[in-house]
């Protein structure tokens, strides 16, 4: 059971409920739940839209897309019927919060997918977890079969006349399959390959239908946005970044966990007063703000707050929300290879420059970290990587090159280090050199 | 359709497949399920298997195995009893990974992606499980061992040896017993 941690300054919306038994069908109704979903059954599709927009609710899964611009954009009139598609994929490293959501809250996910359903006027909801939340899975199809059986799903939900059903699905072990229209893809039972856009989903989607995808945070928060109401909600963040979210604290950090704090919270004050600074008595380096795939920040460049236009503004992401922590004892380069052999490893391979560019990034960085690099690579790794980026056929190959070209920008110094046959400064005794196959 | 095709899946598992396909607004949609949930009654995804798979939805094998090839989780050989799989990607590797990593293939006395020769355990570094403020991080089939230390080791061992009424010389389970008091506190 992962642990739960909490902090004075955190704002508990979505995670109001966690540690209460609110799997539980009843627990969750006594705590407040489905009560968003009843107020939403007695108003226009458009109200509901109009409040999710107000509310400045962005998505939580690592672009920030305003979520009730996305919903606006599903046609009111389609031949196909039309789809609301839940992401618990979950896989960029650094991130682990919908475990917390599926495990503690999986009502909010449902009540939150009902109500994106009767936004835009979808029958239909998936909700697709990744293979290896397997014991999460099966919490959320307990919590299903119980919203089945109250009548909260299914022909005539909450007496209302209107019908909605929820399916789950689970993966089988893919990152790739996140990216929106390659998790459509996996849903049609398919090999996780991402689709060309336009279209965009939510005109053509699922089966050809128009399609709202969401992350399981965004839909989570979505019951709460209408039981506070968009105004009160949007006022916990900072303009145009309503609310709060969920921020993972891991790495070399004293107390890591999830911790939900204000959109706009200080990046520094997060690390050194929630997280209780760096663990082992270190010093900080470095910090990965948004998961894997975000720039890499300097210690001076921390003095930020964490939404999505702030943190873009210092030059990286808020992306998925998980934030990694680095300590001086730390090697950059390793952790450069560390992190690329993630996406050489999850690249697809449907299109050249994110096949061959991961794969040769991983095989120059490796070279560099085991002591052979020359000093014309340093450059030529980030010239690949800058011509990788915006060349790719899904963002996969932008999540590659943007944290190395950080890595090698920043860190120059450390990779100069590295140069012609010295070992690795920051070689562990006992700990093999890192070779990622 | 032969009739060892048929006995391949448990009557239960051969229920929730009819019930499966009809989930869907196409039939082929239940694929990546019914290949995970077909691995975990069977082992792997013997050639049976596919077969199966393949008449059910009305595919080619090749089409099933070229689905198949592309998810991670999905084997065509069989893997211990017991899959272990390592996290070692960034937040666990700050964390310790590798090290808990060696631990797991000195103690068991296999390398990398090696099954012991009595079947029970196979051993796999594998990329974020979705874990890591609670790292490091492994996951043994299905189930999450989080927070972990190489000293950890033995006792997660022993308890899956018991577990599988393997006799064990090892009394050491006593740091796992205190992991699982400590995290059934903060639960
Ligand atoms: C390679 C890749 C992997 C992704 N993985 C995830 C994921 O695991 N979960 C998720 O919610 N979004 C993921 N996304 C983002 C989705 O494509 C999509 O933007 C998101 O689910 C939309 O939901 P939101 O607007 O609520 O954030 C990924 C994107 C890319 C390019
Ligand atoms: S990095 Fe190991 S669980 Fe996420």
């Amino acid at each position: 059971m992962p642990r739960l941690v909490s902090h004075p300054d955190e704002v508990k919306i979505v995670s109001r409920r966690f540690g209460q038994g609110a799997a539980n069908i009843d627990r969750y109704i006594e705590l407040g739940g489905y009560e968003s979903v009843k107020k939403c059954l007695a108003q226009t599709p458009d109200w509901i839209v109009n409040e999710v927009k107000a509310s400045n609710l962005r998505g939580r899964g690592g672009a920030g897309f305003s979520t009730g611009m996305k919903w606006s954009f599903v046609p009111k009139q389609s031949p196909k019927p039309k789809y609301i598609l839940v992401n618990g994929d979950e896989s960029e490293p650094g991130t682990c919060k919908d475990h917390l959501i599926f495990l503690h809250d999986p009502h909010a996910v449902i009540e939150g997918t009902i109500i994106a359903g009767l936004a835009v006027g979808a029958k239909t909801g998936f909700i697709y977890l990744r293979g290896e939340y397997r014991y999460l899975l099966e919490i959320v199809e307990k919590a299903v079969a119980d919203a089945y059986a109250r009548g909260f799903l299914g022909k005539n939900i909450f007496g209302s006349g209107t019908e909605f059903e929820i399916v789950t699905q689970t993966g089988a072990g893919a990152y790739e399959v996140g990216e929106e229209s390659a998790l459509m893809e996996s849903l049609e039972g398919k090999r996780g390959i991402p689709r060309i856009k336009p279209p965009f989903p939510a005109v053509v989607g699922l089966y050809g239908g128009p399609t709202v995808i969401n992350n399981a945070e965004t839909i989570a928060t979505v019951p709460h946005v209408i039981a506070t109401g968009a105004a009160a909600y949007a006022e916990l963040g900072t303009p145009r970044n309503g609310g709060t979210r969920l921020f993972c604290l891991s790495g070399h950090i004293q107390r890591p966990g999830v911790y939900e704090l204000p959109m706009g919270y200080n990046l520094k004050k997060m690390i050194y007063e929630v997280g209780g600074g760096i663990a082992n008595g270190n010093q900080l380096k470095a910090v990965v703000p948004g998961g894997s795939s975000t720039p890499v920040l300097r210690p001076e460049e921390i003095d930020i707050g964490m939404d999505f236009d702030q943190v873009g503004k210092a030059g990286s992401m808020l992306g998925s929300g998980g934030v990694v922590v680095i300590d001086d004892h730390t090697c950059i380069v390793e952790f450069a290879l560390r992190t690329i052999g993630f996406y050489q490893h999850e690249s697809c391979g449907w299109c050249i420059p994110c096949r061959e560019g991961t794969d040769w990034l991983q095989k120059s960085l490796t070279r560099f970290h085991a002591g052979f690099g020359k000093a014309a690579d340093i450059d030529n790794i980030q010239y690949l990587a800058e011509n990788m980026l915006g060349r790719t056929f899904c963002p996969l190959g932008d999540a590659a090159a943007m944290p190395t070209i950080a890595f090698v920008k920043k860190f120059r110094k450390e990779f100069e280090d590295h140069l012609s046959g010295k070992p690795c400064p920051f070689a562990r005794e006992g700990v093999p050199q890192l070779t990622v196959a | 359709m032969s009739p060892e095709t048929l006995s391949i899946f448990s009557p239960a598992l051969a229920a929730r497949f009819d019930a499966l396909v009809s989930n869907y607004p196409v039939k082929r949609s239940a694929l990546v399920p019914m290949l995970l949930y077909a691995q975990d009654e069977v082992g792997y995804l013997s050639d049976g298997v596919i077969a199966e798979i393949a008449r059910r939805l009305g595919l080619t094998e090749l089409d099933v195995r070229n689905v198949a090839s592309y998810y991670s989780m999905l084997r065509f050989k069989p893997a211990g009893r017991y899959n272990i799989q390592v996290c070692t990607n960034i937040c666990c590797m700050l964390r310790g990974a590798y090290e808990l990593y060696d631990r797991f293939q000195e103690e068991l006395n296999i390398g990398p992606h090696g099954t012991t020769p009595d079947g029970l355990f196979s051993l796999e570094e594998v990329e974020c499980i979705g874990a890591c403020s609670w790292a490091p991080a492994i996951q043994v089939n299905y189930s999450f061992h989080d927070e972990l230390t190489p000293d950890l080791v033995a006792g997660i061992l022993a308890d899956y040896r018991a577990q599988a009424g393997v006799p064990t010389d090892r009394s050491s389970s006593v740091g796992w017993k205190a992991q699982a008091e400590r995290t059934k506190e903060h639960a």
